[in-house]
């Protein structure tokens, strides 16, 4: 009875620990600016909390041994001589195994949902995952529809609509936005946090991808595969406007005549091509500055 | 007349601190020789590690060039992985498996000791790789192309043919100990020890080295058709000419996936044999743990996509492999109840090989936990890629490999050395080493939820307070070397005598001598009782007693 009692405490504990730390685990995040980061952070919100659940419960029953079965240095005595208990070792068999067919279920859902498309044509075998535009609030059309451009170390963003070039990145909130995704060179990964979504750019493809930005507001675009020496500075803005402001940003860039836009690694490297004593080891050149209708 | 024999051309093994540096064909030697070099190269990335934190202390690109940040980085994670964690862990394998089992030697002592004198070679290779002109690799551990083809200085020597060359010597000299060890553990167990007679910790190194067997020609293969792409012109994988660059990332990750398996498993089995001891307790579940590395084994081969959840792969190709990612954590679930369960009511003795013990079993589960995050393909669309990654695999490699490494150099150093260490100083060096862990580690983890990419030497000011507390975490973990060279050094040559088993511990190392004699066993033991037997007062063996 009385083990009863402590045992309902404990799970008491755990459950609100690992709800606490499910609904903390959104603060965790850049804002949701996107809908499929709404279902992400719900996603990372379950598995937190069932992560703090077994994380909790596991440090917690060592704790207790450490308080209440540690021994004296001069007690040489053996413990109980229990080999095993064949129920518990099922039992901690199968809880884990359902709780992971339960995650694959889950992930998979949410996963579905998304719709990032990504590379399909690698393989020549039916998809999986259908097409859905469920559960996004939104319908398949009008779609923004913008073509990627990659290269060490630079993002260009062209509009086909109004053939309009630009190192900032515009989209329209609400409307789903259609990628097309190239690479001149390496391996490299179009990242938006805010948006909790990435996606390889393999050289010689072309990658189809897809999101729906929700929230207006300026975020940051990130190289996410290593890249060559400025990797790190390989990074754009991403503005996230009403569609009248875009359609007004889009006419109004096309008609500006295409300018070199200012690029950190070209700059970088012409500084330090300027200084004799260089610490730094040969690299590969940053291609020159982006000719673009628009730059910030 | 005198006649040659084969034991002849074996060159004698000098009798005292000389032998070290010998070719010997000693087990115990060579699992020393193995210990001791990859501890130099661990302090070694470690000084790499803790110059990328002094440049990540602030935000802009500051301390370091950028090629020089990135070179550091590359050299980190190479030498960290082929210097230290496996050389270290074949030392262990080497010392512990012919004492575990009852054998006299290893099944090929010569081929033992020349894959032991590889890593010496590769890890001269990498140090020498700085002075090349244009510089050490500057690709990543993962070296995939065409970023790792770009060779800027047309050069022929350059950094990342000498990094290939030294990953392909790696590579041969792990399956040549792979094959030595798997065939010592098959063949050479002493009579009376069947399988679910043989210790945990002989298991899991039979399990990591069957994936050496399986796994390393991929990655070997792979990384001599880059050398031919870098070096001869073939096309493999240059997209540029037609080759597929997502085709080296299946190589590479078709054996660098399981080979975090290869490096967790046999610390699964220190953990085994450690937590029996200073729990006074059988080893809970012992059969089902022993089992549960071979399921690892076999499933570790089927989930390599999931590092490539972002890059070329299809949507049915991500499903299904995370569900294969997912179902790994059942058999090592089962491993960690297991520990939980033998420590439950026990004894405990908190010497520091249960503390790191301790203290690598919570690091894991919390390395689980982010783990199974990353195998679900939606969360790791975000991550990937990012510091919450780096922050996994270093609660895995550093939090609970390197841990477990400690508590198995301390509990096994008495055996090793004959001498004692300093209890308050292996103390000292624990709680400093946890310390450092959580501060390093755990800050990566909102770091990566906030979208900082790795890999990179510059990030914006947003992420800065995390990785102040990061850089200070990893300083930390600088220092925390220093106890632990100085209770290592003053105790091996002026500890107290430890006798054969201080820790009156069961298993046959145990009741040879400290250090044990050549050959270990006078008598071949004629095992009759499983292990871990504590608390049973039954007898380990029918001639030697235990």
């Amino acid at each position: 009875m009385k083990r009863a009692i402590t045992l309902g405490a404990i799970a008491i504990f755990l459950t609100i620990a690992s709800i606490w730390m499910g609904r903390a685990s959104y603060s965790w995040f850049p804002p949701q600016a996107s809908a499929e980061a709404i279902l992400y952070d719900d996603l990372f919100s379950i598995l937190t909390a069932i992560g703090t659940f077994i994380f909790l419960g596991v440090t917690l029953a060592i704790v207790y041994n450490i308080i209440f079965y540690r021994v004296g240095r001069y007690d040489t005595s053996d413990g109980p001589p229990i080999e095993g208990n064949v129920r518990l070792e099922i039992l901690w068999t199968v809880t884990p195994l359902l709780i992971v067919i339960g995650l694959a279920t889950a992930s998979y859902q949410t996963y579905d949902k998304m719709n990032l498309h990504g590379p399909t044509e690698i393989a020549h075998l039916p998809q999986v995952i259908e097409p859905a535009y469920a559960d996004t609030g939104m319908t398949a059309e009008p779609m923004t529809n913008v073509e990627v451009d990659s290269k060490q170390w630079a993002w260009v963003f062209r509009y086909p609509e109004k053939n309009v070039t630009s190192t900032e990145l515009h989209l329209p909130v609400n409307q789903r936005a259609h990628f097309e995704l190239r690479s001149q060179d390496v391996i490299h990964g179009f990242y938006i946090p805010a948006f909790r979504v990435k996606q390889d750019i393999i050289p010689a493809k072309t990658i189809d991808f897809e999101f729906t930005p929700i929230r207006e507001g300026k975020y940051r675009l990130r190289d996410s595969q290593y890249s060559g020496t400025y990797f790190a500075a390989m990074q754009a803005d991403v503005v996230v406007e009403s569609p009248a402001a875009y359609k007004d940003w889009l006419n109004e860039a096309a008609k500006q005549t295409p300018t070199p836009a200012p690029n950190q690694a070209a700059s970088e490297y012409a500084r330090r091509e300027q200084k004799e004593d260089s610490a730094g080891w040969k690299t590969v050149v940053p291609a020159p500055a982006p000719m673009v209708n628009y730059h910030p | 007349m005198t006649t040659t024999t084969p034991q002849d051309l074996i060159p004698k093994t000098p009798p005292n601190w000389r032998k070290y540096f010998s070719f010997s064909t000693d087990h115990k030697v060579i699992g020393i020789q193995y210990i001791v070099t990859a501890f130099f190269f661990f302090l070694l990335a470690g000084v790499f590690a803790m110059i990328m934190r002094g440049e990540l202390i602030t935000p802009e690109p500051d301390l370091l060039d950028r090629t020089v940040y990135n070179g550091l980085y590359t050299m980190h994670g190479t030498i960290m992985l082929f210097g230290w964690t496996f050389p270290v862990l074949s030392g262990f394998a080497n010392y512990l498996v012919p004492l575990m089992i009852g054998a006299r030697d290893m099944a090929f002592p010569r081929l033992n000791a020349v894959a032991f004198w590889m890593i010496p070679v590769v890890g001269i290779l990498l140090i020498l790789s700085f002075l090349v002109p244009g510089g050490p690799a500057q690709s990543g551990w993962w070296a995939y192309p065409p970023q790792s083809l770009q060779n800027p200085t047309g050069n022929l020597i350059n950094g990342q043919f000498i990094w290939l060359l030294a990953v392909a010597i790696s590579g041969v000299s792990s399956i040549m100990g792979a094959l030595n060890i798997v065939t010592t553990i098959i063949r050479m167990r002493a009579p009376g020890m069947g399988w679910f007679k043989t210790p945990a910790f002989v298991w899991t190194v039979l399990a990591a080295q069957l994936i050496q067997l399986y796994g390393l020609p991929a990655l070997t293969a792979g990384a001599v058709m880059l050398l031919c792409d870098l070096s001869v012109g073939t096309a493999f994988f240059d997209p540029a000419q037609g080759g597929n660059p997502v085709l080296f990332q299946h190589f590479f990750w078709f054996y660098s996936h399981p080979a975090v398996y290869v490096m967790v498993l046999p610390v699964f089995g220190i953990f085994s044999e450690v937590f029996p001891v200073y729990a006074r307790k059988p080893l809970f579940g012992y059969k089902i743990v022993a089992v549960s590395s071979l399921i690892i084994t076999g499933l570790s081969g089927i989930v390599w996509v999931h590092h490539m959840f972002a890059s070329g792969t299809p949507g049915w190709m991500r499903v299904v492999f995370m569900a294969s990612t997912m179902l790994i954590s059942v058999p090592t679930g089962i491993k960690v109840f297991a520990w939980v369960g033998t420590i439950w009511g026990g004894k405990l003795r908190l010497d520091t090989p249960m503390l790191f013990a301790m203290g690598g079993l919570i690091n894991f589960v919390f390395a689980g936990i982010t783990g199974i995050m990353l195998s679900s393909v939606p969360i790791d669309i975000h991550v990937n890629n990012t510091y919450f990654v780096v922050g996994h695999f270093h609660y895995v490699l550093y939090g609970t490999i390197t841990f477990g490494i400690y508590a198995g150099i301390y509990h096994w150093f008495p055996k090793m050395t004959g001498k004692m260490y300093y209890e308050g100083l292996g103390k000292l060096h624990f709680y400093l080493t946890f310390a450092g862990t959580a501060l390093n580690f755990l800050p990566m983890h909102p770091l990566g939820l906030m979208g900082m990419p790795r890999r990179v030497a510059s990030y914006d000011p947003e992420f800065a307070f995390w990785n102040v507390l990061a850089s200070l975490g990893g300083f930390l973990l600088g220092i925390s070397t220093i106890p632990f060279i100085l209770n290592m050094v003053s105790s091996w040559t002026s500890g107290k005598p430890a006798g054969n088993n201080p820790w009156k511990a069961i298993g046959l190392e145990w009741l040879i001598s400290s250090p044990p004699e050549h050959e270990n066993f006078e008598e071949i033991p004629v095992v009759v009782a499983e292990p871990y037997g504590y608390g049973k007062d039954e007898k380990l063996t029918e001639n030697m007693g235990g």
